[in-house]
């Protein structure tokens, strides 16, 4: 096992700057997830620490040794790719094998840590059959399986889960955090889908173009996103941003209003002076709309209603023109076109800087 | 666009006829005609009628039989020696000319000979210049078709890399394919000359002088081997863009998975390349056996067949007999047993590299 160091990592190819100066501390056993929209620059990274990409500034280290330069075979890690790269011509076992046979391990030793991989996994019944007499989650699981083999320091899971359906995903990403309890390693997962990330991730690296967002554990990221992209990359629905005007500074905040918010002391450190403009976050769930129209601090008409039984999910327009959605916990019945005002808790709310979309 | 002339099933055939027409004419037909003329004493150009002959014709091929000569020896019982002292031994034509003794070797003549003890074994063929030409065919294929096909995916290993000017080695190797067999036969003659040939200066000048010229295609030791070495250089880029495309077809992150797990390079090849590789091998050697065994415009170019039959194959007996001697039964037969030697080659190779499963 062994902890992870990235020390100001940086990728260019030619003058296309990829990476931009990357630090982040992973600590053994640590479960960490890469997040972010495509090309944000993830899968890169992790590749850099696979030793699949050269880096091309800063260091990383690996335990205490730099890497930088190792080959991908002595760095101890273990890779999962997206769409599996398992042997085609290969059964199941071989496959999972597939490191020790490199290595030249014995039979009999061979034998067993295949064995045990297949037990951990539940898939000893599928050991003599070939990848293509598999589903697409049993193949992923036979990824997985030469992966552990090995016993790796660091596991690397390249977006495991994108090639498999709804279903099957949810049920493997549960699969992937009992394992993660089971073996107790480093892992470091990569994925776009953010609901992946909370639920997985002990550490959450939010990443866009390149350069790091926001690191935190997940439910930092979700209550306290430090920039307006983390606030709307995390949390389903995506939490409602709306242009404010600062009317009063306070020693502990700003007061601010627009069109249809009245205006409302929000504490923050954001810095602002009356008439600046910011942009106020709430998330859907921490909005409580009330038939009375006065009742709250927001105000407008509802245009859709959602009703999935568990939570109901409100799609309004505000007074000022803007869309809000308001996600409730429990059925609730608002007519379209109905006027409505919403109340909110301050404390649940954000205020960012413009320029920090 | 679909117009009524695209989905006019009678205007598809109308646009297809010409085609199949002229494969029909050129290459349908004589096929089946090679089959019944082969069955026949059809000329070129003759007044007398065809007869139908059986397998008259076949017999005269492919008829071989064997003597075992004794010495000849005085009345004493000695053997008689030449000058030399080599061993005197009754003229082959004793038997196989009318003699009532041995009519099964009748009109035939010797193909080889070895001594065993003081006897001489003589093999006799009914046509020695078909057998020559079976055994030149043979030879010719068995080292063209190993030769090549391993040169081939040598060289498409080479240059699968991404390498600056990668693209002039490609060409480099291609360019004798696109070049006329013909044109490529005619230089090679030069580079082969016994007098003034590149080849002698090359190896004389490596040497330093010491390499006595060779006449290349001037002798019926060399002359076989020269053909072979020019054809293998001839026809090796072809088979190397097929490699080539049998090796893009494999994924790269299958290569990555193997990086990952130490995977040495002739691991990766062993492991990775060669198994992807599979069809594309049977695809290659069946190509490389067929078009092996149709060997004739090196032959016509550059030796017409000789040094004292050296260089006699089957398609160019097949031309020789049917054109150069009107002898078109001739030529259909030896036609019909080179297509069944490939049919029955094909179908083996097909059986050996099958998908064992």
């Amino acid at each position: 096992m062994a902890n992870l160091s990235l020390q100001n990592l940086q990728k260019s190819y030619g003058s296309a700057h990829v990476i931009k100066g990357v630090d982040i501390e992973i600590a053994d056993g640590e479960f960490t997830v890469f997040v972010g929209p495509s090309g944000c620059g993830k899968s890169t990274l992790l590749r850099m620490i696979a030793g699949l990409e050269d880096i091309s500034g800063g260091d990383l280290y690996i335990g205490d040794r730099q890497v930088n330069e190792v080959q991908p075979k002595e760095r101890g890690i273990a890779m999962v790719f997206q769409s599996y790269a398992i042997f085609p011509h290969m059964t199941v076992r071989e496959n999972i094998g597939f490191g020790l046979t490199i290595e030249g391990v014995k039979k009999d030793e061979w034998n067993e840590r295949v064995n045990e991989a297949a037990r951990i996994l539940q898939m000893e019944h599928l050991l003599d059959r070939r990848p293509s007499q598999l589903s697409g989650g049993q193949r992923q699981r036979v990824a997985i399986g030469r992966a552990i083999v090995r016993k790796p320091a660091v596991f690397l899971f390249d977006e495991p889960l994108s090639n498999l359906d709804a279903a099957l995903r949810m049920d493997m990403r549960m699969e992937i955090g009992k394992l993660h309890k089971q073996l107790d390693a480093t892992m470091i997962y990569v994925t776009h889908d953010q609901v992946e990330a909370m639920t997985l991730a002990d550490k959450i690296v939010v990443l866009k173009d390149g350069k790091v967002m926001q690191i935190g554990a997940p439910m930092e990221l979700y209550h306290k996103p430090a920039n307006l992209f983390v606030a709307r990359f995390i949390g389903s629905p995506a939490m409602n941003l709306l242009d404010v005007t600062v009317a009063e500074s306070t020693a502990t905040g700003h007061i601010v209003q627009n069109g249809s918010l009245d205006p409302v002391e929000i504490a923050t450190d954001t810095q602002a002076k009356p008439g600046d403009k910011l942009i106020l976050g709430i998330r859907p769930q921490y909005l409580d709309p009330s038939h009375d129209p006065s009742a709250g601090k927001l105000h407008g008409t509802v245009s859709i209603t959602e009703r999935l039984g568990t939570e109901t999910i409100l799609d309004l327009t505000l007074t000022d023109g803007s869309k809000l959605v308001a996600a409730l916990p429990e059925d609730a019945i608002f007519k379209p076109e109905e006027t409505v005002s919403l109340t909110f808790d301050p404390a649940r709310a954000h205020l960012f800087q413009p320029e920090d979309a | 666009m679909a117009s009524k002339l695209t989905q006019s099933n009678s205007a598809g055939w109308a646009f297809a006829l010409p085609g199949f027409g002229l494969i029909a004419l050129f290459i349908v037909v004589p096929f089946f005609f090679a089959f019944g003329l082969s069955l026949t004493n059809q000329r070129l150009v003759s007044p007398n009628p065809t007869e139908f002959v059986g397998l008259a014709n076949y017999k005269n091929l492919l008829g071989v039989g064997m003597i075992t000569l004794e010495p000849e020896r005085n009345d004493a019982g000695e053997i008689l020696r030449g000058q030399d002292g080599e061993i005197q031994y009754p003229r082959v034509r004793n038997y196989t000319r009318k003699n009532p003794d041995y009519p099964h070797l009748d009109g035939m003549r010797e193909w080889f000979r070895w001594s065993s003890g003081d006897n001489a074994k003589v093999v006799l063929a009914k046509d020695v210049v078909f057998v020559k030409a079976l055994k030149n065919t043979l030879t010719f294929v068995v080292i063209v078709a190993p030769l090549q096909a391993s040169l081939a995916l040598l060289l498409a290993l080479l240059i699968n890399q991404k390498l600056r000017g990668i693209n002039v080695f490609r060409t480099i190797y291609f360019m004798p394919v696109v070049i006329s067999i013909v044109v490529v036969s005619l230089l090679w003659r030069f580079i082969y000359s016994g007098d003034n040939g590149l080849l002698n200066n090359i190896l004389g000048a490596l040497t330093f002088g010491l390499f006595e010229p060779v006449d290349w295609l001037g002798q019926p030791s060399t002359a076989l081997g020269a053909i072979i070495a020019m054809s293998i250089w001839q026809a090796v880029g072809f088979h190397m863009v097929i490699w080539l495309s049998g090796l893009q077809t494999i994924s790269p992150v299958l290569y990555e998975a193997a990086r990952i797990e130490g995977s040495s390079a002739w691991q990766t090849f062993k492991y990775v390349t060669w198994p992807g590789l599979r069809n594309t091998a049977v695809l290659i050697l069946i190509v490389i056996t067929m078009q092996a065994f149709a060997i004739f415009a090196q032959i016509d170019v550059m030796t017409s067949g000789g040094p004292l039959d050296s260089t006699q194959t089957l398609v160019f007996q097949a031309v020789e007999r049917g054109y150069g001697k009107q002898d078109i039964s001739g030529g259909s037969v030896i036609s019909v047993i080179l297509f069944l030697i490939v049919l029955s080659i094909s179908l083996i190779q097909r059986w050996l590299t099958r998908e064992k499963n």
